[in-house]
């Protein structure tokens, strides 16, 4: 018996017109969504941050950031901050969705799994594309939970559905776009416990140097650019707009005056760049 | 036989650190080759580039016939690997972790469904095989680790020393399972820093140090290169140390060494029992109380010493 004959004794599928490509990610996605539902407290955990984050902004800052071209001459009236504020927490969630996937890949590699995996003749980017869609696709679950609690402080969707639904629709796919970063950086990470940190590290001044909290017009000068510049701000500009809330001054950048267009060309370019980079890397690293 | 493992000269580099320094490997069909040799001998990384997961830096390697570098894909269709970590999914029960390998392989449904539960009544995880993997211990998930590596029935199978960090009955337990492959045919290259483990399994021995091969040979052969019987003695009083290498000069066909602080003499001998009736006598004659005598056979340790001039274990650790 030759090494080929004992492989043809094994009944195999018949290749898929695409390829392997999506059968596979679709396994490891699959696994990445079982690991969600057997590790609740994980899941918990990730939805008390945004949460706490919700309670903090709305009661505690609430009254003290003034939301530029809201009616001065009204009440303060701290519901239109948290009106303001929810589209600017959902964008943060999101973008923290990238540290699941650094963690969950420098996991694998860590226990071996990812050699294994590489041993496999499996689709070679299935690995990270099942890592990337389960991660994206988890925030759903989030998102619920915070539209919820958002629901609760005052948050409300003011115009429709359909683009309430579009809103989602991007910060979904925003989620996906981060974890293509997140993986990447994940697959140069020598331990778990240095990728919890270098995880979440780039991410706070990602998200706090936006319009996600704090109106840009209200930073100095020579920051404004960089946040009008900064995705995450056209993200929840675009929330802001789809949900029908308030969105303080917009700015002339042009981000700013098209921040749908620009959130989709910024999640475009950003998988183009960072998936083939996690994908080559990916076939080149091993277990340390 | 047809060798299914061809390594030819195969060197790998990081950095300053030389890892494998012009490796040749064969591996006939059928067989159990051992790949013996202390931590940093290069071993895991040989396995690494015959499994695809490595590129060489020169040097050429073929597996069932297909080339590494150019047909990867068909190497990897032909070849179960086991690392020296159980890489299953800790959250995963042991079923759904089979059928996860065999849907990568590409296997049909019906097929991994009758293959998960065939492989997990063979490897004594059929009660388990619902339970998540945290509720596992470390035997069980080695055990199944091999089971996820054995899914496609792979002609060629890789074992990167998979009884490391194994309690002893597991490490039986484990050898018992890769005999009965073997039985069946399987190919194995299997590696290891446990002398009695390559010596219990591997029909072939290959040692390696700093990336070479610096001998081969099975296990007898070893021996034998080595030199035939010792007969070691422990005496009673330190101070009849040198008395008894003297006694046991006169019976040896070689060096005899004294290890004082120990009490202990070892002479090379080319008889059997008969020498040590002689050692034994020649001793009472000098008056050598004798705490303790043996007559050995060489291990694999006194090969790797005889090799390297260094212990295998002591760089293990």
């Amino acid at each position: 018996m030759s090494a080929t004959d004992s492989l043809v004794s094994v009944p195999m599928r018949s290749r898929p017109i695409f390829g392997w490509a999506l059968h596979d990610g679709f396994v490891v996605a699959r696994r990445n969504l079982i690991q969600t539902v057997r590790v609740p407290e994980l899941l918990f955990f990730s939805l008390v941050q945004p949460v706490i984050f919700v309670l903090l902004f709305a009661f505690v800052f609430g009254g003290a950031i003034p939301i530029p071209g809201a009616d001065p001459t009204a009440e303060p009236d701290t519901s239109v901050y948290r009106q303001y504020l929810m589209p600017g927490i959902f964008g943060q969630t999101v973008a923290f969705a990238a540290a699941a996937s650094t963690v969950g890949l420098a996991e694998d590699m860590h226990r071996g799994l990812i050699d294994r995996f590489r041993s496999l003749p499996m689709a070679s980017g299935a690995v990270l594309f099942g890592r990337t869609f389960a991660d994206a696709a988890r925030q759903i679950l989030v998102l619920t939970v915070l539209s919820i609690t958002g629901f609760l402080v005052g948050w409300r969707i003011n115009d429709g559905v359909i683009s309430a639904i579009g809103a989602f629709a991007l910060l979904l796919l925003f989620a996906y776009t981060v974890a293509w970063i997140g993986a990447w950086i994940g697959l140069y990470m020598p331990n778990p416990e240095t990728a919890n940190t270098a995880g979440l590290v780039w991410l706070f001044p990602l998200t706090f140097l936006s319009n996600a909290f704090v109106p840009i017009t209200a930073m100095p000068d020579w920051l404004q650019p960089i946040a009008q510049w900064n995705p995450i701000s056209s993200l929840v500009l675009a929330a802001r707009d789809l949900f029908g809330n308030p969105t303080g001054i917009i700015g002339d950048a042009w981000p700013q005056q098209n921040p749908i267009l620009y959130t989709l060309i910024s999640c475009a370019v950003l998988i183009a760049i960072f998936a083939p980079l996690a994908i080559r890397r990916y076939r080149r690293t091993t277990a340390r | 036989m047809a060798n299914v493992i061809e390594a030819r000269d195969l060197v790998k580099t990081y950095g300053e650190v030389t890892a494998l320094d012009g490796l040749d490997l064969d591996v006939p069909e059928g067989t159990v080759v051992g790949l013996l040799g202390p931590n940093g001998a290069g071993k895991t990384t040989t396995v690494r580039i015959l499994t695809t997961l490595l590129k060489p830096d020169s040097g050429t390697a073929t597996v069932a016939g297909f080339d590494v570098l150019r047909q990867p894909d068909r190497v990897r269709s032909v070849i179960g690997l086991t690392g020296q970590y159980a890489a299953v999914d800790e959250y995963l029960t042991g079923r759904e972790n089979l059928r996860m390998f065999g849907d990568l392989y590409h296997l049909t449904p019906e097929y991994v469904r009758t293959r998960t539960t065939e492989l997990l009544e063979r490897f004594d995880l059929a009660d388990a095989a619902d339970r998540s993997l945290r509720t596992y211990s470390g035997g069980m998930r080695r055990r199944l680790d091999l089971a996820a590596s054995l899914i496609a029935k792979p002609s060629i199978l890789f074992l990167d020393e998979p009884t490391t960090g194994l309690d002893p009955r597991s490490r039986l337990g484990l050898w018992e399972v890769i005999t009965d492959l073997v039985a069946e045919g399987t190919t194995v290259l299997l590696t290891t820093q446990y002398l009695e483990e390559a010596d219990q399994l591997a029909e072939e021995i290959v040692v390696i140090d700093h990336g070479r091969v610096i001998a081969q040979g099975t296990s007898d052969t070893l021996k034998d290169a080595v030199g035939g019987n010792r007969i070691e003695v422990v005496v009673v009083d330190p101070a009849q140390v040198s008395t008894a290498v003297q006694a046991l000069t006169a019976v040896a066909n070689g060096e005899v060494i004294a290890d004082a602080e120990e009490r202990r003499v070892s002479a090379p001998v080319s008889g059997g029992s008969t020498a040590l009736v002689e050692a034994v006598r020649g001793l009472d004659a000098a008056g050598v109380g004798i705490a303790d005598i043996v007559l050995r056979r060489p291990t694999l340790d006194d090969v790797f010493l005889t090799l390297t001039g260094h212990v295998a274990e002591e760089d293990a650790a």
